[in-house]
C-alpha cells in the first residue's frame, strides 16, 4: 500500500530523515513514534507530496509521491499537526467547505464519520476557534475524512488532547480502519504505540525499529526489575552510581532498572543498597513493557 | 467547478466574519476622500492676515479689500508699528503681513512705483510661496486695472483650463481612488492567502484535488468586485461631495479602474507568494506599495519637480499610469486615443505581475 525505500532529507546542515524505509501494508494503523524533531513531520510532508526527498522515493499505491503528485494528493487525508481549521467558520461550514473542495458532500460520505462527527453535532453552529482541543481534533479528523481517502495520515493528532478524548480518538482510528481504510499516525506518546498494529520507531530521522508492538516488546532483551522504596531519588541516585548499572530510570513510583549483563543478581545489588543505607527496598522481575524496548533502543 | 464555487463562498464569510476585514474594506475608502478633501489640503482659503498700513489711502484701502474680499485671506489684526509683526505672527497665527509704506498713492500718482512689503510666514514654504503668489496676484490686479488706458503696459490674462477654480479634488480624487484600490486588492489579497499558510491551512488546501491557480483565482474574486464596488463609491464622493465631474467616459473609467484592480491584485498575490505571514504581507504591502503610491506616483509631488533618477522611477509605479488616465478621463474628458498608451503600460504590469506570481507560486511547502 505505502512504500517509503530510503528516504532522507536535510535542512541545510540539519540531517531531518537518514535513509528511512517503511512499508505499510492494505489497512493497517501504522504508528510512527518519535520524541519532538525526530523527523515524524518532514516523513508525513514527503507522503503527503508536500515537500520533496532529497533521495529515495515513496509510493502510495503504486504512485510516486513526487512525479504522481497529483493523484496522490486525490486518495489522501491529512490531517497536519495544528489542527487546519478555519476558525472563523462554523463547525457546519467548515465540513462542507472541506466536502466541496474535494468534490463530495457531507450527505454523500455522512456514514463514514458519522460515529466522529456526532459528538460534535450539537456543536455544529459554533465557530471553530471556540471549540475545545477535543472537538476540534474531531473536526479536523472529519474533514481529512469526508472525501473517504483510501490512506489517511495524521500527524500527532493527540498532542494537546485531554486523555479521554485521546482515548476515544483511538478508537475512533480502529473503526476507520474496519472501513477499510489505511491509516498512518505519528505520536510522541510511547503509550499509544500499542494501540497500532504496527509501529515505527524514529529518533533524530533515524529508524531504529519497525515491528508490531508486541515483536518489540518480545525483542527486549534483558531482565527488568521494579524497585520501589520510600526515598525513591536517592536509591535512583545510588543505582547510577552502581558499576554493573546499565539503565535506572523513573517510571512513575518505581525505578526501571537493568544491569549490563542479561540477567540481573538480586542479592548483590540488594546488599550494595543496604551498604549505602537503603533497607526498605522492594524488588521484582517485571514483564517488560513498550516504554522499555523503546527507552532501550533510544539509549543504544 | 462546484469546489471552486465553495472556496469563492468561503472567501465571503471570512470577509463579512471579521469586522476589522469590513471597516478597511468599507470605512477606508470613504474616510480618506473625506480627508483629503478636508483635511490635507493645500488650497488657499481663509489664510489669516493683518496689515500694516502707514498711508491709509483711498489706494491702500482698495488694495486691502481687493485682498480680503477675495475669499483667500482674512484680515484678522490692523498693525500700527513694524514691531508688532513678529508678535501678530507668533501669537495671533498670522501667516502673513502686508507692509504698505507712507504715501502710497501720491507716489503711484506721480508716476513712482508704490512699495509694498510681504512678510510671509515660510514654516510651511509651499504654503507661503501660494499665499505670496495670491497675494502679488491680487495686487498685480489692482495695478491693472488702475492703469487701464495708459500705454506701455502689458496686461496678461491667465486662464487656468481644466480646473478653473484650482480645485484640489482635481488632484486628489483620482490620487486617492489610486492609493485606495492598491491598498485594499494589494494588501487585502496578499493577507488572505498568506493567512491560509500561517495557519497551516494551506497544507490541507494543497493536499486537496483544488488547483493551486483555483485557490489564487478563488481567494482574488471577492476582491475585485469589492474594490470595484470601492472605485464606484469614490467617483460617486467625488461627484456628490466635491463636486467633481466625470467628463469622459463613465464606462472607461470603470473599464480602467477594472484593469487597475487586477494589477494591484496581481501584485498582491506576488507579495503573498513571498511571504509566509500576514505581518510581513501587511508590511510589504504598505512599505512596498503605499508609501511609492503617495510619493511617487504624481499624486501629491509633482513628478516634473523631481530628480532625474526619481522621475525615472516613477515610471515603474502602477498607480502613477492610472492617475493620468483617470485624470484624463475625469477632468479632460479624453477618450481611448489620449490613454491608449497607459492602458498598455498597465496591461502589460499585469501580466507581468500574474505571471512571475504564478511562476512563484508553490505547489509544496518549499
Amino acid at each position: 500500500m505505502i512504500r517509503i525505500d530510503n528516504i532522507s532529507k536535510s535542512y541545510g546542515y540539519r540531517l531531518a530523515l537518514d535513509s528511512v524505509s517503511i512499508h505499510v501494508d492494505e489497512n493497517e494503523i501504522f504508528g510512527l513514534i518519535g520524541p519532538d524533531g525526530a523527523g515524524k513531520t518532514s516523513l508525513f510532508r514527503i507522503l503527503c507530496s508536500l515537500i520533496l526527498p532529497d533521495s529515495g522515493n515513496a509510493k502510495i499505491r503504486n504512485l510516486d509521491v513526487v512525479t504522481d503528485y497529483r493523484e496522490v494528493r486525490k486518495i489522501i487525508g491529512y490531517m497536519p499537526g495544528r489542527f487546519s481549521l478555519y476558525q472563523d467558520l462554523t463547525v457546519e461550514e467548515n465540513l462542507e467547505f472541506f466536502a466541496t473542495v474535494f468534490g463530495t458532500s457531507i450527505k454523500e460520505n455522512y456514514e463514514l464519520i458519522k460515529d466522529i462527527y456526532e459528538h460534535i453535532e450539537p456543536f455544529k453552529n459554533r465557530k471553530a476557534g471556540k471549540l475545545s482541543g477535543g472537538m476540534k481534533q474531531k473536526l479536523a479528523l472529519s474533514c481529512a475524512l469526508i472525501h473517504r481517502p483510501a490512506v489517511l495520515i495524521l500527524d500527532e493528532p493527540t498532542t494537546g488532547v485531554d486523555a479521554v478524548s485521546r482515548k476515544e480518538f483511538w478508537e475512533m482510528l480502529s473503526r476507520i480502519r474496519e472501513e477499510g481504510i489505511t491509516v498512518i499516525v505519528s505520536t510522541p506518546y510511547m503509550d499509544e504505540a500499542q494501540l497500532c498494529d504496527r509501529v515505527g520507531l524514529l529518533q533524530n530521522g533515524e529508524l531504529l525499529t519497525i515491528n508490531t508492538p508486541e515483536g518489540i516488546i518480545q525483542a527486549y532483551p534483558k531482565d527488568i526489575l521494579s524497585i520501589q522504596s520510600d526515598n525513591l531519588y536517592n536509591v535512583l541516585m545510588d543505582l547510577r552510581d552502581y558499576p554493573l548499572a546499565h539503565s535506572s530510570l523513573l517510571f512513575g513510583h518505581e525505578v526501571h532498572y537493568t544491569e549490563k549483563g542479561e540477567n540481573i543478581d538480586q542479592h548483590q545489588l540488594k546488599e550494595y543498597l543496604n551498604k549505602k543505607g537503603h533497607y526498605n527496598v522492594e524488588m521484582n522481575l517485571l514483564k517488560p513493557g513498550i516504554e522499555d524496548s523503546f527507552l532501550e533502543l533510544m539509549k543504544e | 467547478m462546484k469546489s471552486f464555487y465553495g472556496f469563492i463562498r468561503k472567501e465571503f464569510l471570512h470577509i463579512f466574519r471579521d469586522p476589522r476585514t469590513l471597516l478597511i474594506l468599507f470605512g477606508m475608502p470613504i474616510a480618506q476622500i473625506m480627508i483629503f478633501g478636508y483635511v490635507v489640503t493645500n488650497e488657499i482659503k481663509d489664510i489669516p492676515i493683518a496689515i500694516l498700513d502707514h498711508s491709509k489711502d483711498q489706494a491702500t484701502r482698495e488694495i486691502s479689500n481687493k485682498l480680503i474680499s477675495s475669499g483667500y485671506f482674512k484680515l484678522v489684526m490692523n498693525l500700527t508699528s513694524l514691531k508688532e509683526v513678529e508678535p501678530a505672527m507668533k501669537k495671533g497665527n498670522v501667516k502673513e503681513v502686508i507692509v504698505f509704506e507712507p504715501d502710497f498713492r501720491k507716489k503711484m500718482e506721480s508716476g513712482l512705483p508704490g512699495s509694498v512689503q510681504i512678510i510671509a510666514d515660510a514654516s510651511d514654504p509651499n504654503t507661503a510661496n501660494l499665499i505670496v503668489n495670491y497675494t502679488f496676484g491680487i495686487m498685480q490686479d489692482y495695478m491693472a486695472q488702475y492703469q487701464q488706458g495708459k500705454p506701455n503696459t502689458i496686461v496678461p490674462e491667465v486662464r487656468m483650463i481644466y480646473n478653473e477654480g484650482l480645485k484640489g479634488v482635481y488632484m486628489f480624487v483620482p490620487g486617492t481612488m489610486a492609493l485606495i484600490l492598491m491598498l485594499i486588492s494589494a494588501m487585502m489579497t496578499s493577507i488572505s492567502i498568506s493567512r491560509e499558510k500561517e495557519l497551516g491551512t494551506m497544507e490541507v488546501l494543497m493536499v486537496s484535488p483544488i488547483k493551486p491557480f483555483q485557490i489564487v483565482v478563488g481567494k482574488v474574486i471577492p476582491y475585485i468586485g469589492l474594490s470595484f464596488i470601492n472605485a464606484v463609491v469614490i467617483i460617486v464622493l467625488g461627484f456628490f461631495v466635491f463636486g467633481l465631474p466625470v467628463k469622459g467616459s463613465l464606462i472607461i473609467l470603470l473599464l480602467e479602474s477594472l484593469l487597475f484592480i487586477s494589477l494591484a491584485l496581481s501584485l498582491g498575490i506576488l507579495i503573498s507568494t513571498v511571504s509566509n505571514s500576514q505581518m510581513v504581507a501587511m508590511f510589504i504591502s504598505l512599505l512596498g506599495l503605499m508609501l511609492p503610491t503617495i510619493l511617487l506616483s504624481g499624486f501629491i509631488y509633482p513628478i516634473e519637480n523631481m530628480p532625474v533618477v526619481l522621475q525615472w522611477i516613477s515610471n515603474l509605479m502602477p498607480p502613477k499610469w492610472f492617475i493620468i488616465v483617470v485624470k484624463n478621463i475625469m477632468i479632460k474628458g479624453e477618450g481611448w486615443q489620449f490613454i491608449w498608451k497607459e492602458t498598455l503600460i498597465m496591461m502589460g504590469m499585469t501580466a507581468f505581475f500574474l505571471l512571475v506570481a504564478i511562476r512563484k507560486f508553490k505547489i509544496r511547502l518549499e
